[in-house]
């Protein structure tokens, strides 16, 4: 066995033998719940009398309180904390290149997501929309009781029901262009849509915000210095900006300084932009260290969640 | 039949769209074909899994390297899967109390929702935190006060990056009251404020007249990528 191995090896041994003690010791990464009962009234129905039922929920208790009566760990909830532990580890194992546990919970990442995004799709598009225009007497009956007594067939919907089979069509060996025809209805709405909806609120709304009085003044009628030059600066920011996009006319001379001038503003914009990336990404990691150190090592405790322990 | 009944859908479905924009009889048309438009989105998800399912199905049975993996994701895709869509361990909600289907497909406590929460939410969030540090390596190596370009982009992003820091309020109070306004957080308040506002506003008014000019295209049959280059 290779030194470098036997090192990980032998590290990964040790950190796992002091998280395990940690565990049975501190008790760290457990989830405590608190089991919430209510009772829901039904109504009478044809053959049923009223009836009440007892529905059970379970809520998260910090561990602070897990001494009071009627608080347990939950196992599904601790394994979870473990699970999103190692996934988190896992993925972050992709900083010393493609190892094992991050091919491994990547696999894991790939199949969960799509199945995730099916199922959103089926419950609350295919379900609610299309099935609930198609058959609304068989939905109140089944999986959407809440669904109006107005609600009524809409026949129409068999066109969305014929082009959803179109497009499965290209699972199937042959005949792939069937699948053409769901994919234009797709396209040709995306382009409506975007068309007028970019014109509206991209184009008419920017161009609406960017007429501003260049000489401001406040409410007693003095001269605002700072709000007139900002606002000079941002009409006059907007125009360069655009100078530089408008390629009709070549960048040389007058215009080619003022497309200068625009350059220099989309650095501005795309330096901001950066920074604000690189922020919202060091958020992300704060808070998947904090799940970390807090969640399931309890080395910190930022929202009290164990004080007093 | 294979290339001219799609244009002409496109074309109807775009215009028609754009229409019921402006007449407010034809407004329900926009409505029902956005309705529609969702359905075959979430159609194309099935689409997707059943893509994926092949992949990975062909990858096993070909057994080829890094099988075990794909044998992984696709265990995790159908057990996924057959607990969002039988609502494995969702409890009946107080509005219907004795019709479990009526409640949230992904209620608190629900098999699905352990998915989401345990390894769903952690991968994706942990994975967009690892750009973080590529992002942080390649601006060390792209960034280059080679020119006055470069200069500008490589100060307003340091200038940023300090401003959302605990730092900016620390070098605030070193500054004497006459220089309150050249501190990082003020100075990044009027950048995202006048600058950044004024570059953003220039990119959305292009792009705004580049979507609707791609869209004309691609509605009036300019642009037919969309339909591939073969017959099949």
């Amino acid at each position: 066995m290779q030194r470098e191995t036997l090192f990980w090896l032998g590290l990964m041994l040790v950190g796992g033998v002091l998280l395990g003690g940690r565990a049975i010791l501190v008790g760290n990464g457990r989830q405590y719940v608190e089991r919430v009962t209510t009772t829901a009234d039904v109504a009478a129905t044809e053959g049923a009398a009223a009836q009440a039922v007892e529905l059970t929920d379970y809520v998260n208790i910090p561990a602070r309180e897990r001494d009071a009566p009627g608080v347990r760990v939950s196992f599904a909830r601790t394994v979870g904390i473990w699970v999103a532990a190692f996934c988190t580890l896992g993925i972050m194992s992709f900083l010393l290149g493609e190892t094992p546990p991050y091919k491994l919970v990547e696999s894991v990442f790939v199949g969960v997501s799509a199945a995730y995004w099916m199922v959103v799709g089926f419950w609350s598009e295919i379900v609610q929309n299309l099935l609930s225009h198609l058959v609304p007497g068989l939905m109140r009956a089944t999986l959407l009781p809440g669904l109006s007594e107005k609600t009524v067939p809409n026949y129409w919907y068999v066109v969305p029901l014929v082009l959803s089979v179109m497009m499965l069509w290209r699972l199937a060996p042959k005949g792939a262009w069937i699948a053409r025809w769901p994919l234009a209805f797709f396209i040709g709405a995306t382009a409506g849509i975007r068309l007028v909806s970019y014109l509206e609120a991209d184009f008419v709304q920017q161009i609406s915000s960017t007429i501003l009085p260049l000489v401001v003044f406040g409410a007693d009628g003095s001269f605002d210095v700072w709000a007139s030059i900002k606002n000079t600066l941002i009409v006059s920011g907007v125009l360069l900006g655009l100078v530089y996009f408008f390629f009709s006319v070549p960048h040389k001379g007058v215009v080619g300084g003022l497309a200068k001038g625009g350059v220099w503003l989309l650095m501005i914009t795309f330096g901001a932009s950066f920074g604000y990336t690189v922020m919202g990404r060091i958020a992300l990691l704060a808070d998947r260290l904090e799940f970390l150190f807090d969640d399931w090592l309890w080395l910190i405790d930022p929202t009290l969640q164990r004080a007093g322990m | 039949m294979k290339r001219t009944v799609p244009l002409m859908i496109a074309a109807t479905t775009g215009f028609v769209l754009i229409v019921s924009y402006f007449i407010p009889y034809t407004e329900s048309w926009g409505e029902d074909a956005m309705t529609w438009f969702n359905i075959l989105a979430a159609i194309a998800f099935i689409l997707g899994g059943g893509n994926l399912l092949r992949m990975q199905l062909q990858k096993i049975s070909d057994r080829r390297p890094g099988w075990g993996y794909a044998a992984v994701t696709l265990a995790a895709f159908v057990i996924t899967l057959f607990f969002g869509l039988f609502k494995i361990g969702v409890q009946p909600t107080a509005a219907f109390p004795t019709n479990a289907w009526a409640a949230p497909y992904d209620r608190e406590g629900s098999a699905l929702w352990w998915c989401v929460e345990y390894l769903y939410r952690p991968l994706a969030s942990t994975m967009f935190a690892l750009l973080a540090f590529y992002i942080a390596s390649a601006a060390f190596r792209a960034f280059r006060a080679k020119n006055t370009e470069a200069t500008i982009l490589l100060v307003t992003a340091f200038i940023v990056l300090l401003g959302r820091t605990y730092i900016a309020g620390i070098v605030r109070e070193w500054l004497p009251e006459g220089l309150q306004s050249l501190s990082f957080d003020n100075m990044t308040n009027y950048i995202m404020s006048v600058f950044n506002l004024a570059g953003m506003r220039a990119i959305t008014i292009g792009i705004a007249l580049g979507v609707a000019s791609t869209s004309l295209k691609v509605l009036l049959g300019v642009d037919r990528s969309y339909l591939g280059a073969g017959d099949e």
